[in-house]
């Protein structure tokens, strides 16, 4: 009786839904579909085929732009994590003159929009000769401001038990961070390694500003450049095999670790 | 004592270490660049040929400039659509999951799966969805006997058209941070509420939206940076067009620097624009402060 009092919620929950998971399905099934099939709201045609997919992997690289994205992400998270947790602690646990007025820096930058910064930056990847490498898509984003505050949050909570007995065993900083600090901090570790991977991973405006060359870009830029350039001939089906390809990756890791990507997310919401 | 204590353990020292990758990179890549936006834009310059002083004449042309202002207006109208839309859904929803129901975290997850798909993924999907002969959305709207809608292909309906996707795409990621909202009202509230004899309407509106005014901020806050921002949907989905009507400000000051080569003005622009970002964002935080 209960449950049935709520059927109208229910329905209005399956409905949204549907409207947020058909257009993923529809797109799947479309991705096997000749174009003239595309039509409609359906989701099966008689003439399924690999076409599509063979129209993109036989005009634009998409596999070498695969592992571009997942050499330059995997990188970007690393150095995050690392350098990130690395000037946490710092800011968490030691006290040196100078700590305060870091901090206090670091807050400010993440109220900087990025429109003042993009020119320049773009800029000073032309001077170092930066463009068309991939030190360009991973030095500027191996350090996050919100990293080192995720890290530095969770660092403050640690008892300082634990550091002192192991600088009396005669650890160094960096032996404690690692050693001691890290087994205890998995959860902000899984944090801000997704937000890193996810910001690398699906980020199009900056490679397309530092990257030209066709075999050094990364997946998402490829497939816009594929969608709005004449090489898909803009054939729709074409285009969203490109885009399947690119989503399939990042799709695959979220039904695995779904409430890391949700709970990693949601903290994004701490940023204030 | 104590400080004698820290330079034993040589804390200081270990802090500055630890500390200095930040600050190298702050130094190139933060410090660095708003210094020298600032020197740009009194130049005009092509990257190539020697940087030329201009004074004020990047300024007056911005003043002059009737394309930029129609992109910052531009995005104003999507954020005026996007922001309130995506509060109301996002709020229903989370409202919706926040009741003892069953597969609550299916439902979650579904709402949340366009938020970690790239938004080049979702706007090449929308263009087709959009498609005005053969688009999913018109041949629901045929199936249900009402006339067809030029999504993307009228002036005036085009930029709301990526506002409705744009909030399709984020809405999950703010459910989430409405249901944490939520779940930190105090039960008692509502039972006290209860016991005065408040409606489900009443309590709603006296107690849950109250309580969710820093949720509220932040949602708005969010999503003004990311609205503002908008570059990539129009990108792909339309170029800008039809006749300029989804020209973002983003997307105008990336055609000037990397279409046209005008390093100093578009600087100029990125300045003129983040200080409009800033000031937007203040205003909403008074307002909704205040309430």
């Amino acid at each position: 009786m209960r449950e049935l009092k709520r059927l109208p919620l229910y329905l209005a929950l399956t409905l949204g839904g549907i409207i947020f998971a058909y257009p993923f399905i529809w797109m799947l099934f479309a991705t096997f579909k000749p174009e003239m099939d595309l039509t409609g709201i359906g989701l099966w045609s008689p003439n399924m085929s690999l076409d599509n997919y063979r129209t993109v992997l036989s005009k634009i690289p998409i596999g070498r732009a695969l592992l571009n994205s997942m050499f330059v992400s995997i990188s970007v998270t690393t150095f995050v994590i690392f350098f990130g947790s690395i000037v946490g602690y710092a800011l968490a646990r030691l006290n040196f003159v100078g700590r305060e007025l870091i901090f206090a820096v670091i807050l400010f930058t993440m109220v900087i929009p990025f429109q003042i910064t993009l020119i320049p930056m773009y800029i000073l990847m032309v001077k170092f000769g930066w463009v068309d490498t991939y030190l360009s898509l991973i030095v500027p984003g191996m350090i996050n401001s919100f990293g080192i505050l995720l890290f530095r949050q969770f660092f403050r909570d640690i008892p300082q038990d634990l550091i002192d007995a192991a600088r009396i065993d005669g650890c160094n900083e960096f032996q404690i961070l690692f050693r001691i600090i890290w087994p205890l901090s998995k959860p902000v570790l899984i944090t801000v390694g997704i937000l890193a991977f996810m910001g690398s991973w699906n980020d199009v405006l900056w490679p397309l500003l530092v990257i030209r060359l066709e075999n050094l870009m990364t997946m998402p830029q490829m497939v816009t450049l594929f969608a709005i350039g004449g090489q898909a001939d803009s054939q729709m089906g074409v285009q969203l095999a490109a885009s399947t390809l690119l989503a399939a990756p990042i799709i695959i890791l979220y039904s695995f670790f779904q409430r890391y990507f949700i709970e990693s997310m949601a903290t994004s919401g701490l940023k204030n | 004592m104590k400080s004698m204590l820290n330079k034993m353990r040589g804390e200081g020292f270990s802090g500055y270490v630890m500390t200095l990758p930040y600050v190298i990179h702050f130094g190139f890549f933060i410090a660095f660049p708003i210094g020298f936006s600032l020197i740009l834009v009194f130049h005009k310059w092509n990257i190539i040929t020697p940087m030329e002083w201009v004074g004020l004449r990047n300024f007056t042309r911005l003043i002059n400039d009737a394309q930029f202002f129609k992109a910052i207006g531009n995005t104003l109208i999507f954020l005026a659509i996007h922001i309130p839309l995506q509060i109301v859904i996002a709020l229903l929803l989370a409202v919706g999951l926040n009741q003892k129901i069953r597969l609550r975290g299916l439902f979650r997850s579904l709402y949340f799966m366009p938020v970690i798909v790239s938004g080049v993924v979702i706007t090449i999907m929308w263009r087709q969805l959009f498609g005005y002969e053969t688009g999913l959305l018109n041949m629901l709207l045929l199936k249900i006997g009402l006339s067809k809608i030029p999504w993307i292909n009228s002036p005036g309906i085009a930029m709301p058209s990526i506002a409705i996707m744009a909030t399709w795409k984020n809405v999950g990621l703010y459910v989430i941070l409405f249901l944490v909202g939520l779940q930190n009202i105090p039960r008692y509230l509502y039972e006290a509420a209860e016991l005065d004899g408040a409606g489900t309407w009443q309590k709603f509106y006296h107690i849950t939206i109250p309580a969710l005014n820093n949720t509220m901020v932040l949602v708005m806050t969010l999503s003004t940076i990311g609205g503002f921002s908008l570059f990539i949907e129009p990108f792909v989905m339309t170029g800008g067009g039809p006749m300029n009507s989804t020209l973002s400000a983003m997307l105008y000051i990336y055609n000037q620097a990397f279409y046209f080569g005008h390093m100093g003005y578009s600087a100029t622009l990125g300045i003129f624009f983040a200080g409009i970002v800033l000031i937007v964002i203040l205003i909403q935080k008074k307002i909704v402060e205040r309430d």
